[in-house]
């Protein structure tokens, strides 16, 4: 199998692309730096993965991703598993004050990934076959004063992913939507707080391989966030207004 | 409060930083390299400094599919390195109860297993790693290089300095699955018959013992040999593991618990002998099938006791220490009695040597416990044997420092930036 991981370096991606790491799959990893981006390849090799590429780049560049899918195709031929995990956390405290820094947000986590995804739906819409894996967020279920700068940016693509998977579903192309809720990771590392609502990258990877196997459409990971999450969804605005989430 | 240790006693306040590279500087502060949290008692803990988490340095750096050596990070733990080099035929030269620990740990406590009579410890396996200094120093470490740091680092609990990088041996296996026999046995002395007369073709051999049985039946319990199947599937099969959710605030392992599992576990099996086949899992890890066991034992945590006492004088020291459990009504739920062999890693502050090796743990009940598990301790010292630091939280630093005589020549090369709790406490 030949698989592309955009945003390779982030935790989820990695213990994703681990658990794919055999003789059998070729991977092409997309991130920013570059460092990492050659160790964790060398990471995957030493696991017994058949071959390794990478390329650096940076989807806070407008328009280089017609040049990411291009180059992805020329390493792997046909692609037939994307995981898409590349993404900003950021501060909501920030992006209430600085424009710049909302608008890159979007230019990284909203406008990058419908244009790869663009492409990557054409492309898997012609060879009938292949696999999307968008690592999106609980956050997308409802904007909270917390983060809805980030939420909302997940929220968009989480749209456009369940046209995209109805359109490509005739193709036998599955796409699936993934929203973990606590993760453990260097994205997080700054917010305190453990417990069993905390989960690690290597379970949410565990069970998005399950998930892929069993083609589902959206998985929360753990399961229990879809309760947590239709509960939060389910408080009237008129109550949600004075709870501070 | 978040527990940092696995026998969750004792329990003090740790502040918890990742290491987020190999190459990234370390930290100005006092410190102490921090792998997965198995230690038991307080070997893993620094409250006067900081834990650095090896956590991000989780990385394979090369394998060679042919003659199974595989350098890695720090950080990697042992069950990435079987679910990865066990499809390509490769496992683990020697592993303990739990893959939940990392490389790095399992050098620094010279970890051992089932087959430590036969192929010895961890550290017999350790080409080399590269050890840095909080100087900032870079030490490439091995048999022949820098061989002071290498025999002071294996078995050295994480003092000499941050081990980045390690490259280890791997051996060979054909399958999946292993070869068991279980022989269920009546008394202490049957074990020692049993382990003289073990065909060494198993080379993993284990006896876990009822320790609420007392007079004719005192140690009596399953012997368990086993041995890699010399031909079938390289897969991991799929185990459904159950967790445990939360600390109860009470241990739920008691007298009664103990006394009722301990009966049932003895007699489960009906036959004298029983011959099994068994995935690598089931067989190394049974305790891993439940994660967060250690919650089971409340929030008051819990002391585990493990010695190796040496082999002349063995028998007659764990007889008399089985008498103590016995006679306190003070059980353990696992108790686990094994063979070591002469084989050593040559660290310095390595715990195996050749004798008989018997593990405990204990519900924390206050003081009471501390001054039974002193008596234990008493027991162990006066046979000439040793306690594993790893796995320890209350013994004293004259026990200590009497059944490891090159604690000085460790205590010369550790780091000054580093200590831990453990060391603190016996070196004082």
């Amino acid at each position: 199998m030949n698989i592309l991981v955009i945003g390779a370096n982030s935790a989820i991606a990695k213990a994703v692309a681990r658990r794919y790491a055999n003789p059998a799959n070729a991977f092409y990893l997309v991130a920013r730096n570059e460092e990492k981006l050659n160790k964790n390849a060398e990471d995957l090799k030493a696991r017994g993965a058949n071959q390794v590429e990478i390329k650096s780049a940076d989807f806070a560049k407008a328009g280089i991703e017609p040049e990411v899918i291009e180059s992805a195709k020329a390493s792997l031929g046909r692609i037939d598993l994307v995981i898409m995990a590349h993404s900003i956390l950021g501060d909501q405290a920030v992006f209430e004050k600085d424009l710049d820094a909302l608008n890159q947000l979007y230019q990284v986590n909203t406008l990058s990934s419908l244009n790869l995804l663009t492409l990557l739906a054409n492309e898997m819409e012609v060879q009938k076959q292949g696999n999307i894996v968008f690592i999106a967020s609980v956050a997308a279920d409802r904007g909270r004063p917390s983060n809805y700068a980030y939420g909302s940016s997940k929220a968009a693509v989480v749209t456009f992913l369940q046209g995209m998977r109805a359109r490509l579903a005739k193709s036998n192309v599955h796409v699936m939507t993934v929203k973990p809720g606590f993760v453990e990771s260097p994205m997080t590392e700054h917010i305190e707080g453990s417990g069993p609502l905390w989960s690690t990258p290597e379970k949410v990877a565990e069970i998005i391989q399950k998930g892929l196997v069993k083609r589902r459409n959206t998985l929360y990971t753990p399961w229990f966030w879809w309760g947590i999450m239709t509960i939060i969804k389910s408080i009237p605005e008129c109550i949600f207004k004075k709870l501070n989430l | 409060m978040e527990r940092y240790s696995w026998g969750g006693y004792p329990n003090t306040q740790q502040q918890l930083k990742q290491l987020s590279s190999i190459t990234t500087p370390l930290p100005k502060e006092s410190f102490l390299p921090y792998g997965l949290g198995r230690s038991y008692g307080d070997s893993c803990l620094n409250s006067e400094g900081v834990l650095l988490s090896s956590q991000p340095c989780d990385h394979f750096i090369f394998f060679d599919k042919e003659t199974g050596v595989l350098t890695c990070e720090a950080g990697v733990n042992l069950k990435s390195i079987i679910q990865h080099c066990l499809p390509m035929g490769w496992f683990l030269p020697v592993t303990p109860g739990t893959q939940y620990v990392t490389v790095a740990g399992a050098i620094a406590n010279d970890v051992h297993g089932k087959n430590h009579e036969l192929a010895g410890s961890f550290g017999c396996y350790v080409k080399q790693f590269e050890l840095v200094r909080s100087t900032g120093e870079r030490l490439l470490c091995s048999p022949s290089d820098n061989s002071d740091y290498f025999y002071a680092t294996i078995g050295g609990l994480g003092l000499t300095g941050f081990i980045t990088q390690v490259t280890i041996q791997l051996k060979r296996i054909n399958s999946h699955k292993l070869l068991v026999t279980s022989e269920k046995y009546q008394h202490l002395n049957d074990f020692f018959t049993l382990s003289e007369n073990a065909d060494d073709a198993n080379e993993y051999q284990v006896a876990w013992l009822d320790c609420t049985a007392t007079g004719s039946k005192l140690g009596r319990g399953h012997f368990i040999s086993g041995r890699h199947q010399d031909d079938g599937d390289l897969i991991l099969p799929e185990r459904r593991g159950k967790s445990v959710p939360l600390t109860s605030p009470v241990s739920l392992i008691n007298n009664l618990s103990v006394r009722c599992f301990n009966s049932l576990y003895y007699q489960r099996q009906l036959g004298q002998t029983k011959i099994l086949e068994q995935s690598y899992e089931p067989f190394f890890y049974p305790l891993d099938a439940i994660e967060n066991w250690n919650r089971l034992y409340g929030k008051q945590g819990f002391l585990q006791h493990q010695c190796v006492i040496p082999k002349n004088v063995g028998k007659e020291a764990i007889k008399e220490m089985l008498a103590l459990i016995a006679k306190e009504k003070t059980g353990s739920f696992l108790v686990v009695l094994k063979m070591m062999g002469a084989k050593s890693s040559g660290g310095w502050l390595s715990f195996p040597m050749e004798g008989v090796t018997l593990a405990m743990d204990f519900p924390y009940q206050g003081k009471q416990t501390l001054d039974f598990l002193h008596r234990l301790d008493a027991i162990v010292s006066d046979a000439g044997g040793r306690l594993y630091p790893a796995k320890d939280a209350n013994m004293l630093p004259s026990t200590f420092k009497a059944a490891y005589p090159k604690w000085e020549a460790l205590e010369k090369m550790r780091d000054p930036q580093i200590a831990s709790d453990f060391w603190r406490r016996v070196i004082q």
